[in-house]
């Protein structure tokens, strides 16, 4: 059950640091500990980045789930750029297409607990992030 | 523009990042370090990273950049203050940062600083000082 939503734009630079705060302040407010706030809070900044960058821009969903014995906190990317047409290569560390170190999508992966990646070229990506506070 | 400010020490230039950065202003920085590195004759770097409370992709790649570019102009970098969590996280996703020297605070990144321009580092043979 989705309990709070929060609903970012992704258009800037300046919106990826926004996305960072408010990311943090739902982690706190679910109880995630240190560590694991960190580590929702810096996929949550590569996965934005891609947005802005890649993804010519788009938007994230914020969302609080509660279930019967856990918190969570999910994230959603959303953008109608050019997709990704091979997604299994870039999901593989080292693959690049611009700035990075290409470590955005697979370790955004390795630092959350659900991860799901759409993409349609032409269409957009959606990436779907999580992490619970059992 | 809005810049992190760069204090100049000795022959040490020292930064603390208290903001959170967006993308540009880390360029911004690396510009400025590396223009300032040669505008001072720095023989060395110190980032004080204490303030952070993530290091992504993006900063740890500029990081990585910061120190490259001041080897090339004969200065070492130091990071320091590193959060646990931020170390941690790092880790998982996949950056060692290779190539940076990092100590615990200030006064140890100091201290690698100095021992470095006496030439006591690692054999860079630095003969200034």
């Amino acid at each position: 059950m989705v309990v709070k939503t929060v609903e970012l734009p992704l258009a800037q630079q300046e919106d990826v640091v926004a996305v960072r705060q408010s990311t943090r302040s739902l982690a706190v407010e679910i109880g995630l500990t240190i560590v694991d706030q960190t580590k929702i809070v810096t996929a949550a900044s590569e996965l934005a980045r891609n947005t802005v960058v890649h993804g010519g821009g788009g938007k994230v969903t914020l969302e609080i789930l509660r279930e019967t014995s856990k918190q969570g906190l999910r994230l959603t990317f959303e953008d109608t750029g050019p997709g990704i047409p091979d997604l299994e290569r870039a999901m593989q560390d080292g693959y690049t297409s611009a700035s990075g170190l290409g470590l955005g999508l697979g370790g955004s992966k390795r630092l959350c607990t659900d991860f799901a990646i759409e993409s349609k070229v032409g269409v957009g990506t959606r990436v779907t992030i999580a992490r619970w506070k059992v | 523009m809005e810049r992190i400010p760069i204090l100049k020490m000795g022959s040490f230039l020292l930064v603390t990042i208290q903001v959170d950065m967006h993308d540009q202003l880390a360029l911004t920085l690396q510009d400025d370090l590396t223009a300032r590195i040669v505008a001072d004759r720095a023989s060395g770097v110190l980032i004080d990273i204490s303030a952070l409370d993530i290091v992504d992709s993006f900063i740890g790649r500029m990081l990585g950049n910061i120190a490259g570019m001041a080897r090339v102009l004969d200065a070492e970098t130091v990071v320091v203050g590193m959060q646990p969590s931020v170390a941690i996280t790092l880790v998982e996703l996949g950056l060692s940062l290779p190539g940076i020297r990092t100590a615990l605070n200030v006064d140890r990144g100091m201290e690698l600083l100095r021992s470095a321009r006496n030439g006591e580092f690692g054999g860079d043979g630095r003969q200034d000082g």
